[in-house]
């Protein structure tokens, strides 16, 4: 293409970028609208609902984490944690049978930088519990 | 097939819980990465994965990107009778694949 033609198409907007811009991390308010959406209503209170994580986080690649709630089994209906400052924010959402000996799952889990996560808890009878940690992490999980 | 470590009780009391690790050998390619030549790796992750006892439900969890390589999970079971817990997980790709362990109950 010749130099004159793309200047003037560029002053058109013919030609797009060939990547789309988009943000590296997802933003708290990105998080607010996906925890609004779950909660369907109800009011979030804090409590009932535990977040174990280090507040030092060393490496980001794989940082414990445990989420328990202070409830017999039946009652929760599902546990979803976010984090605010990953790319993708939804972290992991687990829903408990009959055969549940407690409403509580550890796992390992990837942060990409230093951030709040959210954990929720929503109960069978309608009603939201949240529980939130700030940490701050020191080798991110490698996005690039 | 991929290799899963699990970490189950061979014998439980009747209605107490009891704890169960596993530990999945898998990336977990998250979808966010480049290779060498600025191209975006392909996501592969395991997005779900489900326990039984005896076929009722345990647990069920949607796996997302944030779960780190090689997963882990631990969790509590509880039993009435002996009987097979089975965890199942799929990935990306479509894979399925189960492990079972045989729990008895006094």
């Amino acid at each position: 293409m010749q130099r004159r033609r793309f200047l003037i198409l560029s002053g058109t907007g013919l030609v797009v970028p060939l990547a789309p811009v988009r943000p590296v991390h997802a933003t708290p308010a990105d998080v607010a609208a996906l925890i609004v959406e779950l909660a369907a209503g109800a009011e979030l209170r804090d409590g009932r609902v535990k977040l174990d994580l280090p507040v030092m986080v060393e490496n980001g690649n794989s940082v414990g984490m445990t989420v328990s709630v202070d409830a017999p089994v039946a009652d929760v209906q599902s546990i979803d944690v976010f984090a605010e400052g990953n790319p993708l924010p939804h972290v992991l959402r687990v829903r408990f049978g009959p055969n549940a000996g407690a409403p509580r799952i550890a796992t390992r889990i990837r942060l990409a930088t230093s951030q709040t996560v959210i954990a929720i808890a929503k109960m069978a009878d309608g009603t939201c519990w949240c529980d939130s940690v700030d940490l701050l992490v020191t080798l991110a999980a490698c996005i690039d | 097939m991929v290799r899963v470590l699990t970490n189950v009780p061979k014998q439980a009391k009747r209605g107490e819980p009891f704890d169960v690790k596993l530990l999945i050998s898998h990336p977990m390619e998250s979808g966010q990465r480049r290779d060498a030549m600025g191209a975006t790796i392909p996501r592969s992750i395991i997005n779900s994965f489900v326990c039984t006892y005896n076929g009722q439900e345990v647990l069920r969890a949607d796996l997302f990107p944030a779960i780190a390589a090689n997963p882990f999970f631990s969790f509590a079971v509880v039993a009435q009778e002996s009987g097979m817990l089975a965890m199942t997980f799929t990935d990306d790709n479509g894979i399925v694949q189960t492990e079972t362990v045989s729990v008895a109950v006094e």
